[in-house]
Formats: structure tokens, sequence, C-alpha cells
């Protein structure tokens, strides 16, 4: 009791890490202080994945999400201010085991989606997360994509533009 | 690498530092004339520049007792800003994840008190 206290006491923030493993692959990790149990029942019950998918940086609204979490069961997300003007998100999962591993399809997209695999490892009361992402080329890695983080880029690509921009109007030195 | 690009994008979030930034990319300008051209006060508006200067975003010459900003020569790799873009996105997700663990955590800790008691 006393050590989980001391474990509290201290909320450093953990470290969210990505790296491309391939031309296909992007491996992004993470450690959450609780138990596999509770990690993984935040993404599988709709409720709890509701809470935190749509993190409210991303501006998006998230009307509606449905998840069969077990092997052939479907999902469904979709985003959008107004009832005409919707994204949505599907696939299916095609390994569910309790507490460890999910790994599901990204069908949206057709044929170019990736397949993702989160491994939920658990060492002394945190859990270290592995969600591994692979495409079926590296032209439909690079063109992603990925759900959501493709709307994000948005804004990100107009700084960009604006880096590229402010960059050319100082011009050489 | 890592660290410098955090700090970009730590420094981008903030929408006075991009207008800062545009600011800049017309002319260069002293903290002063930032301070008053975004309304703000010089403690403020030097805040401001010591992030971007700290990306590396911003460099910062003292004439005098005047301290002039222009833009650095800092662009970001495309693969990178790739990248990068993709670890924000996991990165305020899992944020938001972990308040959702240490809720779940609470209660389990509330129930198990009941059900001792």
């Amino acid at each position: 009791m006393d050590a989980r206290r001391e474990s509290e006491a201290t909320p450093m923030k953990n470290r969210t890490t990505v790296e491309r493993k391939s031309e296909r692959e992007v491996v992004v990790t993470r450690t959450f202080n609780g138990p596999a149990r509770i990690v993984f029942e935040a993404w599988t019950k709709p409720e709890l994945f509701k809470q935190w998918w749509v993190p409210k940086s991303m501006g998006m609204f998230l009307r509606s999400c449905e998840m069969d979490v077990r092997v052939g069961g479907r999902y469904r997300l979709v985003f959008g201010h107004d009832a005409s003007n919707t994204d949505e998100f599907f696939g299916r999962y095609i390994e569910v085991t309790p507490h460890s591993r999910l790994v599901w399809t990204n069908d949206e997209g057709g044929d170019g989606g990736p397949v993702t695999t989160v491994t939920f490892e658990e060492k002394g009361g945190k859990t270290l997360l592995v969600l591994h992402e692979l495409y079926p080329s590296k032209e439909a890695l690079d063109a992603a994509g990925t759900g959501a983080a493709e709307i994000m880029s948005e804004t990100f690509e107009q700084l960009d533009e604006l880096l590229v921009n402010l960059g050319a109007s100082v011009g050489p030195s | 690498m890592r660290a410098r690009l955090d700090a970009s994008f730590a420094a981008l979030s903030d929408a006075t530092r991009r207008g800062v930034l545009e600011q800049l990319g017309r002319s260069d300008a002293s903290i002063t004339d930032l301070a008053e051209k975004f309304h703000m006060t010089l403690t403020g508006m030097k805040k401001h520049v010591g992030v971007l200067e700290q990306s590396g975003l911003v460099t910062t010459e003292k004439l005098g007792r005047v301290r002039t900003c222009k833009l650095g020569p800092r662009r970001l790799e495309e693969e990178t800003a790739w990248l990068e873009r993709y670890r924000q996105l996991w990165d305020a997700r899992f944020d938001e994840l972990d308040k959702v663990v240490e809720e779940l955590k609470r209660k389990e800790r509330v129930d198990g008190r009941k059900k001792r008691e």
C-alpha cells in the first residue's frame, strides 16, 4: 500500500516515443502508471475510449463510437460537428487477448489502411504499451493518413508552410 | 534533434508566438516593437521570444540597449516533421489516457475499501 502511494506521489509525465521501424512500419510506445488490466479496459470500453481518443487539442468531435471487441467484431468511429459533414473510421478486430494484445484493421481507406497491433506489458504495476502500425506499402505509410492523424496534421501542415515561407523570405544568409 | 523538435512544436503551439514568427518574417523587430504590436507587456513578450529562441526559430542580438529579434536558421525536415506530428497526436491522446487510468485506479481503491467495510 505504501509503495503504491509512493509511485503515485511522483506524477512524472511518461514519454511517448515514435519510431519508423521500416518503410512500412511505425511504432509508438508509452508507459502508463497502472496495471495492464486497467489500461486494456480503457482501450476496449467505448465509454472510456471516448474520453481519451480525441484530445481537445485536435479540435474534433467524436459523434459516436461503437466497438464490438472480439475476434471478427467491428468498430466504427464517427467524427464531425454536424451530421451532414462527418468522417468515419472503421475496421474489425482480428486478435483480442484480454489484458495483453489487440489487433485491428483500418478499412476506411480501402486496401491502403494499416493493421494496428497494440500490446500491453505489465511490470511492477506499470504497463508498457506498444502500438505498431503495419502498412501495405511504403507509399501508403508516406501518404498516411492513419485515421485522425491526417486531420490533425492539417494544422501542422499550415505551420510547416508558414515555416517554409518564413525561411524562403529570409533567403540565404 | 528530438529535444529540439519538441521545443519547436511547443513554441509553435501558441498563437502569439506564431504571430511573432510571421511578423519577423516580414522584418526584424525589437522586443519593444513586438510587445506593442501584440498589445503585451515587455515581460510577457520577453517570455515568448525566449521560448522561440530556445527552439532555434528565432535569434536575438543586443545592440546597445535594444534587443533585436530575427528569424533563426532552422527548417523542419519533412520526414521528421511527419513523425513529430504523429508523436504529438499520440502524446496528446496518451496524456488523456493517463487521466482515465488514474480515474479507474481511484475507483478500484474506493470499491476495494467498500468491500472491506
